[in-house]
């Protein structure tokens, strides 16, 4: 193994920055004449615009401009489209009402965009954002799935007639159906996937730039993707060219999803920098971060699973109403559909499952992909009814699972649910959590937390997901309106030092790193001698970005393959070095040789003769560096077993996390410590959707839970220790064999720890999040029951 | 505008700020020490801690003008010539950081913490550490930094 290569903990190369105050995030920046922009949001959830005046605010000390909708629709830009195009069960497409940047005629959630306010200081900005009037003229809001679906609810597009913007299936429904109406037993269930809101620490920002002369726009901005950026604002919202358009996103301070889309305020920091002649730069305050940032999750679901008498799984059956909030944002059609019940076989040989998913508009803040997107609510509903179909036939839980697993030997396998699972080991990954958590020795210590009159609960999920997004052309069969490969390009300089840029951006993935590591494996330098260059459209070529797992299956294949192009010309230049055929020269540890042989030539003396071409190849082009670009053959399917402890007071409903134990299948391993990290932070955004997160709307929409006082976020104190471990079966169509590790422990969780609270407390369901107002009151029900 | 004369990272300055500014607000803007960051509007998140005479404070909850005569230290004060400090090298040791936006926040409190109680325990370091929200980590090896930075003073 080369120093520093796959499968070995180096530390990180991102730390020292972070670590002394000296990363760049976007707010950091400061650019010439910058000035400060602050939006007006509307505090209704439904409500006409009858008139914006903003004369008393332009006399405000400070200010520079103040932007509304008619400046918008006078301008015929800023229209935030949707990237993906769902088709209903009658083949009519979803209803795909525009989102206008800044709204002219309708405010439809709490914290939409009326008006922006530019000064010359952020709090004269804000001071003149205040005497901005806005005549409102309040409508009723439909504020939950099932209000707004119900007859007569306020509309809140009217082209979307009840609210739907569309009724999707998938599935076999007259087998699934057939499979029910032979079933022994079926299980039925109506769960709810709670609204989360996703709450990187930090908060989006955005800074527009113009240059007058040669008429370039620049923008930095807190994305994970700074490319699709600059595809939406060139190809629909600002309508100009990608060669007067540069994005730059520098560190950026967790994402998780939310930082994948274009927003609002990205275009009108972009677009009234143009208008103003000068810097336009916004930052969100944390309450505009609720009221604004993509939530995730919000389905309504009823679900039934059908079982043979011995507890074999004969059908699955799923009815959900997901919340695509006020507007589609970029990925919201995909997430509750294929990113969702292409998942439902789960690790199963389910052989027949029937999905049917109506999205719907409602007055809240859209709706899109939140780590995990579609596959934690998919995961979540088959484990909770797994254990409850163990729980009612009186079937060991983890007997049930192992009965009705996809055997090792039954891969590429086919899911009646579209996909094909290409490896997996889900007995491996099973018997390795069994043996990790103890779970053979439960019993004694829920008697022991008995004693202390403690309920204590044990509760797993075992799940497969599908990530490293995607073939494009699966993907654009699907509807999606993108394609979805990753591009890298791979420097070696004059002196042997590397330099890779990757389309994928780092936001806390380590890419730099491990991205390093894939060098230093293959060409055998060290890390230290490799530089990632990422996020910035002006220094890599285009590409999709970081989001759905897919980082390094898809943009670390690149890298290597680009690697490979560059191994490959190596060999020819070493070959006519060593006066040997190019057929015969290996590389290996960093060294050309001739086969059978001891005559060699080491990188750097083939790199350096690469740029200083003495004596060298006839046809064959100085310099070292390759381009390549992967458009993935399937999805990947990470898998795994989560157990969780659970110990819950019964007095007061409080629930402790006291175990949590993760085994997963990500393929690959290319840096054990970076790997176990990105597990720690899933399984704990998973356990705060499972007992602290929930996104609360009041009746009138109004957003209860609109600050981190409001909003129960995950704290060091709240949680455990974990145990993470990983059992690893290789993809088999990367050449990496890896499948990717971002999201599986905010998609495994949620199940493992509702299981377990079910089972401490001897209740059938509980809903997320088991609050303790809510495990205080499943208790006293059981006992009255 | 009310004149104050502090130390922040050793240096003695002295600046002419608002009533209203917030300390974190002299540093970031004023002072370009922008390794003091800002997550949140209810002095929730703890990204903003930094040291004022040396315990720690959330900047964002302390006036400017309550810094006149104080001395500042922030993330970017925390290594000596180059080196970082036992609690900054045990975060990179320990992978106690992703995307790095609460590290400078969480650096600054562990380090009072382990001030304070040398001997914390992994509890009292989680009770500890409430303050310092963290999206990345899980808090799992920010808690392990911290442990090892402790162990790491007490010899």
């Amino acid at each position: 193994m080369a120093q520093g290569g796959i499968g070995s903990s180096v530390k990180r190369k991102e730390d020292a920055r972070f670590l002394t105050g000296r990363g760049t995030y976007v707010d950091d920046i400061v650019r010439p004449g910058q000035t400060h922009a602050v939006f007006v949001r509307s505090p209704h959830a439904h409500a006409r615009i009858k008139a914006v005046r903003i004369a008393e605010a332009m006399k405000a000390p400070g200010v520079v401009a103040i932007l509304t909708g008619a400046d918008l629709a006078a301008d015929k830009v800023g229209i935030l489209p949707a990237g993906w195009l769902i088709h209903s069960k009658d083949g009519t497409p979803m209803v795909e009402p525009g989102h206008a940047a800044l709204v002219a005629d309708k405010v439809r959630h709490v914290g939409d965009q009326v008006a922006v306010v530019i000064a010359e200081t952020k709090d004269q900005a804000r001071e003149a954002a205040a005497l901005v009037e806005v005549d409102y003229q309040p409508l009723p809001a439909a504020v939950t799935v099932t209000q707004a679906v119900a007859p007569g609810a306020p509309l809140v597009h009217d082209q979307a007639k009840a609210n739907t913007c569309y009724d999707w299936h998938l599935g076999d429904k007259a087998a699934t159906d057939t499979a029910f109406a032979k079933a022994h037993k079926v299980v039925s269930l109506d769960l709810i996937n709670n609204r989360l809101i996703p709450n990187a620490i930090e908060p989006r920002a955005a800074i527009g730039e113009y240059d007058k002369v040669t008429g370039d726009l620049t923008l930095y901005t807190t994305s994970q993707n700074p490319h699709l950026i600059r595809l939406l604002l060139a190809a629909f919202t600002l309508g100009v060219p990608e060669h007067k358009l540069r994005v730059v996103a520098p560190d950026v301070g967790g994402g998780f999803g939310s930082k994948i889309f274009h927003y609002a305020e990205d275009f009108v920091a972009l677009w009234a920098a143009r208008k103003i002649g000068r810097p336009v730069k916004w930052t969100a305050t944390r309450s505009e971060a609720f009221m604004s940032d993509a939530h995730g999750r919000d389905h309504v679901t009823h679900c039934e699973l059908a079982l043979d008498k011995e507890g074999k799984f004969l059908g699955l059956r799923e009815r959900t109403l997901a919340n695509m909030g006020a507007y589609l944002s970029q990925f919201a059609p995909s997430v509750p559909t294929y990113l969702h019940s292409t998942l439902l076989a789960g690790c199963y040989t389910t052989p027949v499952i029937y999905a049917e998913v109506k999205a719907v508009f409602t007055n809240t803040v859209p709706v899109d992909a939140y780590r995990g997107a579609g596959r934690p609510e998919a995961t979540y509903l088959i484990e909770r009814l797994v254990d409850i179909a163990a729980r009612e036939m009186n079937i060991d839980r983890v007997e049930i699972r192992r009965k009705n697993f996809i055997p090792k030997d039954k891969f590429p396998y086919q899911t009646p649910v579209a996909l094909q699972y290409d490896s997996g080991d889900y007995e491996a990954t099973l018997a390795s959590a069994l043996q990790k958590a103890d779970w053979a020795g439960f019993e004694k210590r829920r008697a022991e937390a008995k004693a202390r009159g403690k309920l204590r609960g044990i509760g797993m999920s075992t799940y497969v997901e599908a990530c490293g997004i995607a073939p494009s052309a699966v993907v654009g069969a699907l509807g999606g309106r993108v394609g979805l490969w990753e591009s890298a390009h791979v420097r070696v300089h004059p002196t042997g030092s590397i330099t890779i840029f990757t389309g994928a951006h780092s936001h806390g993935q380590s890419h730099e790193t491990t991205f390093a590591q894939l060098a230093a494996e293959k060409l055998g330098v060290s890390t230290d001698q490799v530089e990632v260059v990422h996020g910035d459209t002006a220094k890599s070529a285009f590409a999709m970005g970081t989001y759905g797992s897919r980082s390094l299956a898809v943009g670390g294949t690149a890298i290597v393959q680009a690697i490979d192009k560059i191994i490959a010309k190596g060999k020819k230049i070493a070959a006519h070095l060593l006066e040997a055929s190019e057929g015969d020269i290996d590389f290996k540890d960093g060294k050309f040789t001739v086969k059978g042989t001891d005559r060699a030539k080491a990188f750097g003396e083939v790199v350096l003769a690469a740029y200083i071409p003495h004596k060298y190849p006839a046809n064959l082009e100085p310099g070292l560096e390759e381009s390549a670009v992967y458009d993935p053959k399937n999805f990947t399917f990470p898998a795994g077993c989560h157990i969780c402890e659970v110990e819950i007071d019964p007095e007061t409903g409080t629930t402790q996390v006291v175990a949590f134990t993760a085994v997963d299948d990500v393929g690959t391993v290319i840096n054990p410590m970076v790997v176990e990290g990105q597990v720690h932070g899933g399984v704990t955004q998973g356990i705060g959707q499972a007992l602290l997160e929930g996104a609360l709307y009041d009746d009138q929409g109004q957003l209860l839970s609109g600050s981190f006082l409001g909003y129960n976020m995950p704290r060091a104190s709240d949680l455990p220790g974990y145990q993470v471990g990983t059992e690893t079966t290789a993809c088999t169509h990367n050449p990496l064999g890896v499948k990717g590790v971002g999201e599986v422990g905010a998609i495994g969780s949620p199940p493992a720890v509702i299981n377990a609270v079910c089972d401490a407390i001897g209740v059938r369901h509980i809903e997320m999040p088991a609050t303790p107002e809510r495990v205080w009151r499943a208790i006293r029900d059981a006992n009255k029951g | 505008m009310p004149s104050i004369s502090l130390r922040v990272n050793g240096k003695s300055l002295r600046a002419d700020v608002e009533a209203r500014t917030l300390l974190v607000e002299l540093l970031r803007d004023r002072l370009a020490l922008t390794g003091t960051h800002v997550g949140c509007d209810t002095s929730q998140c703890g990204a903003c801690t930094v040291h004022v005479d040396g315990r720690s404070v959330k900047s964002c909850t302390m006036l400017a003008m309550e810094a006149d005569g104080r001395e500042v230290t922030t993330i970017e004060g925390l290594a000596v010539d180059g080196k970082l400090s036992p609690m900054q090298a045990a975060f990179a040791e320990h992978h106690g950081l992703q995307c790095g936006f609460c590290t400078p926040g969480m650096v600054m409190s562990a380090t009072d913490l382990v001030k304070r109680n040398p001997g914390a325990t992994e509890r009292q370091i989680r009770e500890w550490l409430e303050g310092n929200l963290c999206r990345c980590t899980g808090y799992h090896n920010i808690v392990k930094a911290v442990q090892a930075a402790a162990q790491a003073g007490r010899k």
